[in-house]
């Protein structure tokens, strides 16, 4: 065999470099969408890798629904700081404050649905014609579906029966004023992908990935962190249990799965023989079948 | 997995009765790509449509449209892995009303997979098919001859369906067919091998996905580098920086070689190739690095790198094989938005030479119209010089799409005959 062929970490690697150059070089103002989850760290990782030796051209956008771990907080402005990136925050609060957005209510209320709101006005507010996510198609059926350039209308939602079709590598980003794209550099990743890029790469991490002792509830099959937003249930117990997580959203809804990996070797090695999806744990697409493709509609990330 | 694993993406084209999502779903299962909670849902959902056992067919279910109609409507991503090989699936509808949809999948396809089933043998969905995967050079098509358990796993049926196919595809530029006769339903000859059919001495279906030789089927002759955007550090450590970021199309670059630049003409001589781990001595498709050049020429965004020895063809008047993807007909001396590698230019379609009526192959030179699904030889004008090779020696170089600039969307996909 000849040596002339790339393994398929440094094909996905260089797939997404070059989105991510052709992001750069199709829009005005550009940001990508950090949430402080895996993801969306590799993708950060990746502009890095895009544009080196200049320094990475986008901004770091963060929707803040106030519900979050503190160490992604964390993680996040260490990382910032690390890039020399500017970061720009959109807070849910402010929407609900503002009431662009009400709270919903009773044990289940989270604010996942909120952050759409927030989401389209700090895109409108900062001019920003491209936002570039994390998202994977192997997540759920409706990413399944997506684009590499993802097209939004003035409204922000996305029409998924109507998408450009995406040839090659020849990817069209033309839009019209007030009209945004949303790219997905690690569209062709999986879960596993993302875990052995992180390990090849040695690309930290928040804590909170790695086995840890927290207090949590039992609650839809997964163990929910304690926290001030959590109102128990009846007969809901707080224990102490050794966990991590493998997905982050907001504090409210991200389950932990008991676990021992506590270095990313172990977790790739872990996640090899996992046979749950990553997002059984996330109560958000849990709603129904097609909680994804609905909220996506309306401009969820 | 291991570091050397290579990526294969594969494309299968068929409807629900050619039992395409059941071989989908198949392959996922046998190869224990499936997770827990995803088979307890199709379980649950199987059993609510009074279906025996588990519908494999519900894994492939896509947005809420598809599943109330039950029909795939857009291409679909799916991905698995086996201890060999990392797969990619683009998974698209088969019936002629979704010619874009399959013209899509099988752009990125090293492997076309395409469904016969056994009962009917070759259609005219078959020939569409294959016409669609040579028109789209996949280097490599496997014909699953499927139902195998309906015909009593005959030999007999499965080489009348091979002769068959044989007849059709030898006129078409298609260079390596292979045929496994299987049973999506049952898994033979699927991940393992079928107990019904020892006459069948060839490999099953993954097996043969894991071990096909795919890494010649890159260009690496002609070195062709499109060059995305120009990186100009402002750091101090890298004042005098200029690079040329981009992706390798065909070829091999190493430093030192002599290079011309397109469309300008300038000569220079690579002096760096670098990645963010560093500098390395060559690049290949479809490596992205950043190139630097020995002389300061003027090099923008849709400019080409070549070898000074080896180059494209500039030209203005294009002849390409044209697939129409919108709902919106073709506009008679309209003018286009032309995106060929990293290089936009306005273009219009001058002339239409024929359309292919693609049931039967049949070339047509009355009908002029494009309309959707259309697939028509066209010459096409452009404002200044692209820098093309043919898509027969070039994938990447070798094709283009078109915008509509009043509607933005991409309404063609076109391959440089």
């Amino acid at each position: 065999m000849s040596k002339y062929y790339l393994n398929y970490l440094d094909e996905l690697e260089s797939e997404a470099i070059f989105v991510l150059r052709e992001v750069w070089a199709q829009f005005e103002n550009p940001v990508i969408l950090f949430s402080g989850g895996k993801d969306s760290i590799v993708v950060t990782h990746l502009a890095r890798k895009a544009f080196y030796p200049s320094k990475i051209p986008f901004s770091l956008m963060h929707v803040d629904t106030g519900h979050n771990f503190p160490e992604t907080i964390q993680f996040r402005d260490n990382l910032i700081k690390e890039l020399g990136a500017n970061l720009i925050v959109g807070s849910v609060q402010e929407s609900i404050d503002q009431g662009r957005v009400a709270e919903e209510k009773g044990k289940n209320a989270t604010r996942n649905a909120l952050q759409i709101t927030t989401l389209l006005d700090a895109i409108e507010a900062n001019k920003i014609d491209c936002a570039i996510g994390g998202g994977r198609r192997d997540e759920e059926k409706a990413r399944a579906k997506e684009r590499f350039f993802s097209h939004r209308d003035d409204f922000g939602q996305w029409d998924p029966k109507n998408q450009r079709p995406e040839l090659w590598n020849i990817f069209n980003g033309k839009h019209f004023e007030g009209e945004h794209f949303r790219a997905f550099p690690i569209s062709n990743w999986t879960e596993m992908d993302v875990w052995n890029y992180i390990k090849r790469e040695n690309i930290s991490i928040p804590s909170l990935y790695f086995a840890h002792e927290r207090e949590v509830v039992w609650r839809s099959n997964s163990w929910i962190p304690k926290s001030e937003f959590l109102i128990l249930d009846e007969g809901e117990e707080v224990v102490t249990k050794k966990i991590r997580f493998r997905t982050l959203g907001d504090i409210t809804i991200t389950g932990g799965i008991e676990s021992d990996a506590d270095t990313v070797e172990k977790i790739a090695t872990e996640v090899a023989a996992m046979r749950q999806t990553e997002r059984g744990n996330r109560s958000d697409d849990k709603r129904s079948e097609s909680a994804m493709e609905d909220r996506k509609r309306e401009g969820y990330f | 997995m291991l570091d050397n694993n290579q990526l294969l993406r594969f494309t299968t084209a068929g409807s629900v009765d050619d039992g395409k999502s059941t071989l989908i779903g198949r392959l996922l299962y046998d190869s224990k790509s499936i997770f827990e909670d995803q088979l307890e849902a199709i379980e649950s959902t199987s059993k609510k449509k009074g279906h025996e056992g588990v519908d494999l067919a519900l894994f492939t279910d896509g947005l809420r449209d598809e599943r109330e109609q039950g029909i795939t409507i857009d291409v679909a991503y799916r991905y698995f892995t086996t201890p060999k090989r990392k797969f990619i699936i683009a998974d698209t509808p088969g019936h002629i009303q979704y010619t874009r949809n399959m013209v899509t999948g099988a752009s990125t396809a090293n492997v076309a997979i395409i469904l016969v089933d056994a009962r009917h043998g070759v259609i005219e969905q078959t020939k569409r098919h294959a016409f669609i995967a040579s028109l789209l050079q996949i280097p490599h098509i496997i014909v699953c001859i499927n139902k195998m358990d309906l015909v009593d796993f005959s030999e007999e049926a499965y080489n009348n369906i091979v002769s068959q196919f044989e007849s059709i595809s030898s006129k078409m530029l298609v260079k390596d067919v292979r045929f496994i006769p299987i049973s999506a339903l049952l898994g033979d000859n699927v991940v393992n091998r079928s107990e019904h059919m020892s006459w069948y001495q060839g490999a099953p279906l993954l097996h043969t996905l894991e071990t096909m030789h795919i890494s010649s089927d890159v260009n690496k002759v002609d070195a062709r580098f499109p060059v995305q955007s120009v990186l100009r550090p402002q750091s101090e450590d890298f004042r005098d920086y200029r690079g040329y970021a981009g992706r390798v199309a065909s070829g091999i670059f190493r430093k030192g070689d002599e290079v011309t630049v397109m469309p300008s003409g300038f000569t220079s001589k690579i002096k760096s190739i670098d990645t963010f781990e560093g500098e390395v001595n060559e690049a290949y498709a479809p490596m992205s690095v950043s190139i630097t050049l020995e002389d300061d020429i003027d090099i923008s965004r849709g400019d080409m790198i070549v070898r000074s020895n080896n180059k494209p063809e500039a030209s203005q008047d294009i002849e390409v094989m044209l697939c129409w993807l919108n709902n919106n007909p073709a506009k008679p001396r309209a003018k286009y938005t032309i995106k060929h590698t990293s290089n936009d230019q306005k273009a219009m379609i001058k002339e239409v030479v024929y359309k292919i009526d693609i049931n039967t192959l049949e070339r047509n030179s009355e009908d002029k119209d494009l309309k959707m699904n259309d697939i028509s030889k066209v010459k096409i004008r452009t404002t200044k010089p692209l820098m093309i090779d043919s898509y027969r020696e070039n994938r990447t170089t070798g094709s283009i799409i078109l915008v509509d600039d009043t509607t933005n969307e991409t309404v063609a996909a076109g391959m440089v005959v």
